[in-house]
């Protein structure tokens, strides 16, 4: 771990300021990712910049029933809010599901979005890695890649994105409010994310610098459930297998709305517009929502160890969608 | 002073270190201040097999703090170990990836692993064979196996008795290398004074880490002083020196202040040992009702090429089930991997999965419920040696933990139990575990205040020892427990032996009551019961007691018994519930005994169904180099584990009646839920551990 400069930003233009001027510098969050990346060498910035104070740390409900989320909301802040907790359990669930306690007690919304892939080889600088040293090739795609990505790989990264709040924003329609030097913009959560192509160390849409500032929720139909289901090897404390989040409202057995977004699966949280697609107008039975997913899963590229992830995903989806037509789940 | 027995045995005792290590001021090893210490940080190898030909250390040393890098060309000479993996930074040459190729020295942690990070290192590098597979070309017979363990034991006629059995079953288990991963990593601090040499390291037996600094270092061993008070675990890892502690030594010597050395959790998997793999055949005729007329167990393993290893994986096959006709044999070969150690129940452990899955595959195709196949070939003696058991507590296991748990309730078919998406199935497995004791010594004081003072080098790694030798040293003394103070964990302690093979409070607790019945003797006969003016001090030995041996054939037994649900959407398999039952002599403290049969149970889970390296063959190590991707069971994860024990009146052990327990609790464990997994689906899970991508697979989602 070498040495770097610490500075705590007042606000968060401040913040972009510090961290646009500097090649080398990064926002420093809860920590709870990047001081480890650090750790293992795979981050060596010269400055932190701690945004924990310039962020804000509020959830505001609009009158709309809309929801604002500071980027610096803890994890276990998100999942314990009404707005969250009542309106939207996918959201809430997500974030239980993910890490332990005293993460969560740490991590914060800006950073559990940004959080990087779990890859073994990306974590270990003494092996190549595309993501982390373009060009050097990705021992993944041969290799260790049980846990990696079925779908929206490149033969140059099989990466996946491991939270699994980012995969219940992106059925919520979420957006991130960034901040850059050019001024600020909206980012929906979906978008966020690059796919690896050719360039698997652009990670997402960002530019050096720019800060989410807070995560926007758009208000939800009254009619709409949402919910989300992980799998994992281990009970609790487990990066996700798979994972689903979706909204569902049905009006007269049919499906009237639909918003599914996979986990665990590709480099972001998988927005599933061709199931979606397949779904609106259907019958809101296990059987359309089986055709749905395959529909979606049509496109997986399953790698030797992780072919199990189809099915896997298919089956998660299958139960989420039953369980909230039936209202099993809000 | 009276002299009536105040049966301290018996009694759940609490943990006497229990509120220090609660309140965070019991001190672990690194945790001990030492002033004016540098920090030391491993370099490892990137290579799995080569030669070292450059360090560059310039950029290294330019770090600010920098004190030293240890390389093979300067780092101090060290006599010829026992243990070839303690002979660090003597050659060039890497035997495989994660061996440390420089040590960095600094000022402090961060400057350390500054440093650590700018040394370069070049290799010559050879290619490397790091896949185990049972049919590998240069697999060999070795000399014995692991604990002393014969490689092939035959008896009667296998091949004709098995080709000529009603029932046949040839069914091939495998198990993955799995980490032992202790909670406090291998960690010590060394400091020189002159020629002497005190340290404070992480181990399972500071005796043994006191002789091996002095040979390797050439020094008395009275010039050596190691202390271990409080370890945090070990599970085997810890059961003989390991690298840190040797470096940390040269270390200290070269920068020629104290020296800290924790191992980052990435290095335990290289550099501390593991359970090797395993592939086990088990082949196993038997009549139509069950009885086994030919058992054989054939093992294959790996071992590294710097230390042999051999899992005795197919030894508990001599020693479970009457069988005429038995052959059970170990190969191995030698990879360009770390070197593999003992883990929790060495050879019982592996191999219990596999027979005890075979057993249960047995009952089925025979038709005979599995509690009562196992019953149908008890066996009168211990088959392969023909010696009487001292006793024998397995139907009783059997028997009383089925009534617990509800046995016979129970419907055998295979995959019909559902609940909603849940299939739900129930298993049964037994376990063992071989009675040892080593020979130790150890002191007793009367002090001439009041009170009592044994001391022994024993190592309380978690276990309670050093409450239970308290409880023995009581008895023996016919005192109160709370007027007996237990010392241990210091080599200027008389000699002890491991905190392994589960023979610790055997071996401790004997040298221990053998001391207080002499010093009771002698303050009852020469000074009239009362404590002399300046106290009485009486040391005893028990290497005669323990090489005088016995003519009986010494085990543990146990019987494991589990629920599991398997989720058919995902594959996630969930425990319901676990019930183990013990025979294992008399229990000392029921309270520490409980947790180290919940512990092993615990261990057994995360085998059955998360724990699993996996070896990276492009690269030569393991994949999973941190807890948050090797995975121990979570709370989450462990049901409510009921356990019991059978009372066991066993003559033949020791004076305080006991057989070991700290490993027993993990034997079998995986091979009850497995069991009961194929009870739940139908399918029979041979490989370990099971995800839930296996279960989709055998689920016909794949
Ligand atoms: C053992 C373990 C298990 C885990 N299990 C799970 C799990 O099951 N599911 C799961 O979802 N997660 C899991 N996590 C990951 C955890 O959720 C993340 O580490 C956490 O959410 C990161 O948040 P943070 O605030 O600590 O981010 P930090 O570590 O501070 O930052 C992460 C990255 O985001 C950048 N960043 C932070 N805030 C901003 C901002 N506002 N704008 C722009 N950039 C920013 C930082 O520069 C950095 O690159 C686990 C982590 C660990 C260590
Ligand atoms: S999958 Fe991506 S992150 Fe993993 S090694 Fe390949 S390039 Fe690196």
């Amino acid at each position: 771990m070498k040495g770097f400069d610490y500075r705590r930003a007042g606000d968060p233009a401040g913040a972009v300021a510090a961290v646009a001027a500097a090649p080398g510098a990064r926002y420093l969050a809860g920590g709870t990712n990047l001081v480890d990346l650090m750790k293992l060498g795979v981050e060596a910035p010269d400055l932190l910049v701690d945004v924990g104070r310039a962020l804000d740390d509020r959830i505001e409900e609009g009158p709309d029933g809309s929801v604002r989320i500071g980027a610096a909301v803890r994890n276990s802040d998100l999942a314990a809010h009404p707005a969250v907790r009542r309106r939207r359990p996918a959201l809430s669930q997500a974030l239980l599901a993910g890490a332990s306690g005293q993460l969560r007690n740490t991590a914060t919304v800006g950073g559990n979005l940004l959080q990087r892939t779990r890859c073994p080889y990306f974590q270990d600088i003494t092996k190549p890695c595309n993501r982390r040293d373009p060009g050097s090739g990705c021992p993944a795609v041969e290799g260790a890649h049980r846990d990696l990505a079925i779908l929206g790989a490149s033969d140059q990264c099989v990466a996946t994105h491991p939270s699994d709040m980012a995969v219940a924003l992106a059925a919520l329609d979420a957006e991130a409010v960034v901040l850059g030097t050019a001024g600020q913009r909206t980012v929906p959560v979906a978008e966020l994310h690059r796919l690896p192509g050719d360039h698997p160390e652009r990670e997402t849409v960002l530019e050096h610098g720019d800060l989410i500032t807070d995560v926007l929720l758009p208000a939800l139909p009254p009619g709409a459930r949402s919910g989300y289901r992980k799998a994992r090897d281990r009970a609790s404390y487990a990066f996700a297998l798979a994972s689903v989040a979706a909204v569902l409202e049905v009006r007269e057995g049919s499906v009237h709305r639909v918003a599914l977004a996979f986990g665990a699966v590709a480099a972001r949280p998988w927005r599933a517009r061709t199931a979606e697609e397949a779904l609106r107008g259907a019958p809101a039975t296990a059987e359309s929502f089986a055709r749905a997913a395959d529909a979606e899963l049509a496109a997986a590229r399953p790698l030797r160890d992780n072919g199990y992830k189809v099915p896997l995903t298919r089956n998660l989806t299958v139960r989420l969608l039953t369980d909230l037509a039936e209202g099993a789940s809000r | 002073m009276s002299t009536t027995s105040s049966r301290a045995l018996g009694t759940p005792l609490r943990r006497v270190e229990g509120r220090a290590k609660a309140t965070g001021t019991a001190r672990y090893a690194v945790e001990h201040s030492a002033p004016g210490a540098a920090y030391a940080w491993p370099v490892p190898a990137t290579v799995a097999r080569g030669a070292v030909t450059a360090v560059h250390c310039a950029d290294a040393l330019a770090e600010p703090g920098a004190l030293a890098v240890l390389t093979h060309e300067n780092a101090p000479r060290l006599r010829e170990p026992q243990d070839a993996t303690l002979a660090v930074l003597q050659s060039p040459e890497i035997a495989h990836r994660g061996q440390v190729a420089a040590l960095a020295v600094a000022e402090t942690l961060e400057a350390a692993r500054a440093c650590a990070a700018a040394v370069r290192v070049e290799y010559a590098q050879l290619p490397h064979d790091v896949v185990f597979r049972a049919d590998h070309p240069r697999l060999y017979a070795p000399e014995q196996v692991n604990a002393g363990y014969p490689t092939d034991r035959e008896r009667g006629g296998f091949d004709a008795a098995y080709a000529a059995a009603a029932v046949q079953l040839d069914a091939t288990y495998r198990t993955p290398p799995l980490h032992n991963h202790p909670m406090e990593p291998h960690a010590t601090v060394a400091e020189w004074d002159g020629s002497r040499l005190l340290v404070r390291d992480s181990d399972q037996g500071s005796s043994d880490a006191r002789r091996t600094l002095a040979d390797l270092f050439g020094l008395d061993p009275e010039d050596v002083l190691v202390v271990s008070e409080h370890v945090g675990g070990g599970f085997g890892s810890k059961g003989t020196p390991r690298p840190q502690l040797v470096l940390a030594a040269m270390a200290a010597r070269v920068v020629q202040r104290p020296v800290k050395l924790a191992l980052p959790r990435r290095l335990l998997a290289p550099l501390t040992g593991h359970r090797a793999p395993t592939v086990q055949r088990v082949r196993i005729g038997a009549d139509r009702d069950g009885r086994i007329t030919a058992l054989a167990h054939e093992s294959a393993t790996c071992t590294s090429t710097v230390r042999e290893f051999v899992e005795q994986s197919s030894v508990p096959s001599r020693v479970m089930y009457a069988s005429p006709n038995s052959r059970t044999t170990h190969r191995v070969v030698a990879l360009n991997l770390p070197s593999p150690s003992w883990m929790r129940a060495p050879g019982e452990c592996p191999g219990m999965f596999a027979l005890e899955s075979a057993v249960d595959e047995l009952a089925e195709a025979c038709g005979v419920d599995p509690v009562e196949l196992r019953i149908r070939n008890e066996p009168d003696a211990e088959p392969d040696s023909g010696r009487p058991f001292s006793s024998r507590g397995l139907v009783a296991c059997l028997r009383e933990g089925a009534r617990r748990f509800g046995w016979h309730d129970r419907d055998p078919r295979p995959g019909v139990h559902r609940e909603g998406g849940l299939l739900l199935g129930t298993g049964v497995a037994a376990a063992t575990y071989p009675v040892y004791a080593s020979p130790c010594a150890a002191e007793a004081r009367a002090e001439p205040g009041g009170g009592f003072t044994v001391g022994i080098n024993a190592t309380d790694i978690g276990t309670g020892a050093r409450t239970v030798l308290g409880q023995i040293a009581a008895d023996a003394l016919g005192v109160p427990a709370d007027t007996v103070r237990a010392l241990v964990g210091r080599s200027d302690l008389p000699r002890a032996s491991v905190a392994g093979g589960s023979s610790g409070t055997a071996s401790w607790g004997w040298a221990v009551h053998k001391a207080c019945r002499e010093l009771r003797l002698r303050l009852d006969r020469d000074h009239g019961g009362a404590v002399p003016p300046g106290g009485l001090t009486v040391t005893a030995d028990t290497t005669e007691d323990v090489r005088a041996g016995s003519e009986y054939a010494r085990h543990a037994f146990g019987a494991h018994f589990a629920e599991v649900q398997v989720d058919t959407g995902t594959g996630e398999v969930r425990v319901r519930r676990m019930l183990g039952m013990f025979a294992a002599g008399r229990i000392l403290n029921p309270r520490t005994a409980r947790s180290q049969f919940i512990g092993g149970m615990t261990m057994g889970l995360g085998m059955a169904l998360l724990e699993g390296s996996t070896v990276d063959p492009r690269f030569g190590d393991h994949v999973e180099a941190d807890l948050a991707s090797y995975h121990v069971p979570t709370c989450a994860d462990v049901p409510d584990i009921e356990v019991g024990w059978i009372d066991e009146e066993d003559p033949h052990l020791n004076p305080m009646g006991s057989k070991g327990i700290g490993e027993i609790g993990i034997v079998g464990a995986a091979a009850a839920l497995t069991n009961a997994l194929h009870h739940a689906v139908g399918h029979r899970f041979r490989t370990l551990p099971v995800h839930p991508d296996t279960v989709l697979a055998a689920l016909g989602a794949l």
